[in-house]
């Protein structure tokens, strides 16, 4: 008897997984050390590298625009992503809700920041 | 004169007529530095219960009968040496992940199903005739599939799979290895029917790339990077298979 | 009538069991520290939608010394995420055949690390010549 077999879905959220994981072991600890470390204690960085003169600028600019885009949600792609298959690991088989939840982060971020980002103009 | 090294061996034994689940028992096991696990399992057997069941054969690492736990780790028992647990006491525990059948002994009939369901034969491109002769291949094309031909189908790779452990449906390390090692092969040309099974919610989406499978393999074929690849492809036939008629894993 | 009596054993706590799987569990858990961060940043955007006066109050928390203090646990979080991501590397990429031999795992991850490095000194290459 051929067992007919239900095609998995998953290339579409691994495929956010990959690129957000690539992106973001590439780029989020710079990320991190910039905006969370160095501009807010002056360090290495002037004091007003994130002045809102400035970050609008960045944000209005095409490439600045993607930059952060991509940063967020890709990131949350991941992230989710794994959220999602680590409760399978923990024993928690939370099924269709959890799924929705933790995709659906992903998807309200991705969509909120693309219209912030639309929003502030080019 | 030396003295005669005593070694504990605990054993998780289970009678399935009559246990309602698996017990410990420890035995003093007298070994000399030669001696494997295997052969300490054969001294329990020999001299303290003969009731004591579990699968070897070869007893030099190629047949892939003897896998068992050692202290939580799959390992072929034969080439496992008392020497290096010594005088620690060693635990044995039938492969993880598969239901025990007795002692260590476990249910593969799954992993058998999971390798008969791969088509594990060269299926050509094209018919082929004797007239046309044998295949040429070349040190670039052999060299792109043999590492997964040395599978001994010990199923080390799943007692080491928390995935399959998880999800005894999910396809398995071996069973890729295989697939993957068909599917490499430039004789071969059935990928595009291999792949219903990989991109099949058994398929390859359900490992997490957790590596395990590779590094208990004895025989270093990789498992895990012939299930990670075929993620790749998985994908690009779900993305591909409206453009071409044939689908997309080609 | 057949004696068979097959014993599932359970997964519970499966990953304490083998140093292995706790460091799997480890790294898996980096995209925790990543979302975070990208929560940060995201509710750094919508400040910036609403105007200079909300900009600035978001910036102004993120040189209070709790904010530091997460960053750096932050930081700790993300970049053992990169180097565990591109330590799975040689499982998850297709062997990398140079003059004929495949690659070794070590070389591989190796250089990927260097790139990540490469990557971030120029990421904050960029950033001081934007703000110069």
């Amino acid at each position: 008897m051929t067992k007919i077999r239900k095609r998995s879905n998953a290339p579409i959220f691994w495929g956010l997984f990959g690129a957000g994981g690539m992106l973001s072991a590439l780029f989020v600890p710079m990320m991190i050390f910039i905006t969370g470390i160095a501009i807010p204690l002056g360090f290495l960085l002037p004091a007003g590298t994130m002045s809102y003169p400035k970050m609008l600028a960045f944000a209005q600019n095409f490439i600045g625009k993607g930059f952060i885009f991509a940063i967020i949600s890709l990131s949350l792609w991941f992230a989710v992503h794994r959220v999602y298959h680590s409760l399978h690991e923990f024993g928690i088989h939370a099924g269709f809700g959890a799924k929705l939840l933790c995709y659906g982060i992903a998807f309200v971020s991705t969509v909120v920041s693309a219209f912030v980002l639309l929003g502030l103009g080019f | 004169m030396s003295e005669q090294k005593i070694i504990e061996i605990e054993v998780l034994r289970y009678k399935p007529e009559s246990d309602e689940a698996p017990h410990s028992e420890v035995y003093k096991v007298p070994f000399t530095d030669d001696m494997s696990v295997l052969q300490g399992a054969q001294y329990i057997k020999d001299n303290f219960d003969g009731s004591l069941t579990f699968r070897w054969s070869c007893r030099m690492a190629i047949c892939g009968s003897c896998g068992m736990m050692i202290n939580g780790i799959p390992k072929l028992s034969c080439e496992t040496f008392l020497r290096d647990y010594y005088p620690n006491r060693i635990s044995i525990e039938a492969l993880a992940h598969f239901p025990i059948e007795k002692d260590l002994v476990v249910d593969l009939s799954g992993f058998i199903e999971k390798l008969e369901s791969i088509q594990p034969y060269i299926i050509p491109k094209e018919p082929r005739t004797i007239e046309q002769g044998e295949y040429i291949q070349s040190p670039e094309e052999f060299n792109r599939y043999i590492q997964f031909t040395s599978c001994i189908n010990c199923t080390l790779c799943y007692a080491a799979c928390p995935q399959f452990g998880l999800n005894p449906d999910f396809i398995g390390p071996g069973a890729m290895a295989l697939l993957h090692r068909y599917n490499m092969d430039s004789r071969d040309g059935a990928a595009e029917q291999r792949m219903e099974l990989v991109a099949s919610e058994e398929g390859v989406y359900n490992c997490s790339a957790v590596g395990y499978c590779s590094e208990v393999c004895p025989k270093h074929v990789d498992p895990a990077s012939a299930v990670n690849i075929n993620k790749a492809n998985a994908a690009k036939d779900y993305f591909l298979r409206f453009l071409s008629p044939k689908g997309g894993s080609k | 009538m057949s004696k068979r009596k097959p014993y599932v054993r359970s997964m519970d706590g499966w990953w304490k069991k083998n140093p292995y799987f706790v460091e799997y569990m480890i790294h898996e858990s980096t995209a925790l520290f990543v979302a975070a961060y990208a929560f940060i940043l995201l509710v750094g955007v919508v400040r910036l939608g609403q105007g200079e006066a909300a900009w600035n109050t978001w910036l102004e928390a993120l040189k209070s010394p709790l904010s530091i203090v997460c960053h750096l646990v932050l930081l700790a979080g993300a970049i053992y995420h990169t180097y565990s991501w591109f330590k799975i590397l040689p499982i998850t990429m297709p062997p990398v055949i140079v003059g004929g031999k495949k690659l070794a795992p070590e070389v591989l991850t190796g250089s990927a690390l260097v790139v990540a490095v490469a990557a971030g000194l120029a990421l904050l290459g960029l950033v001081w010549r934007i703000a110069l």
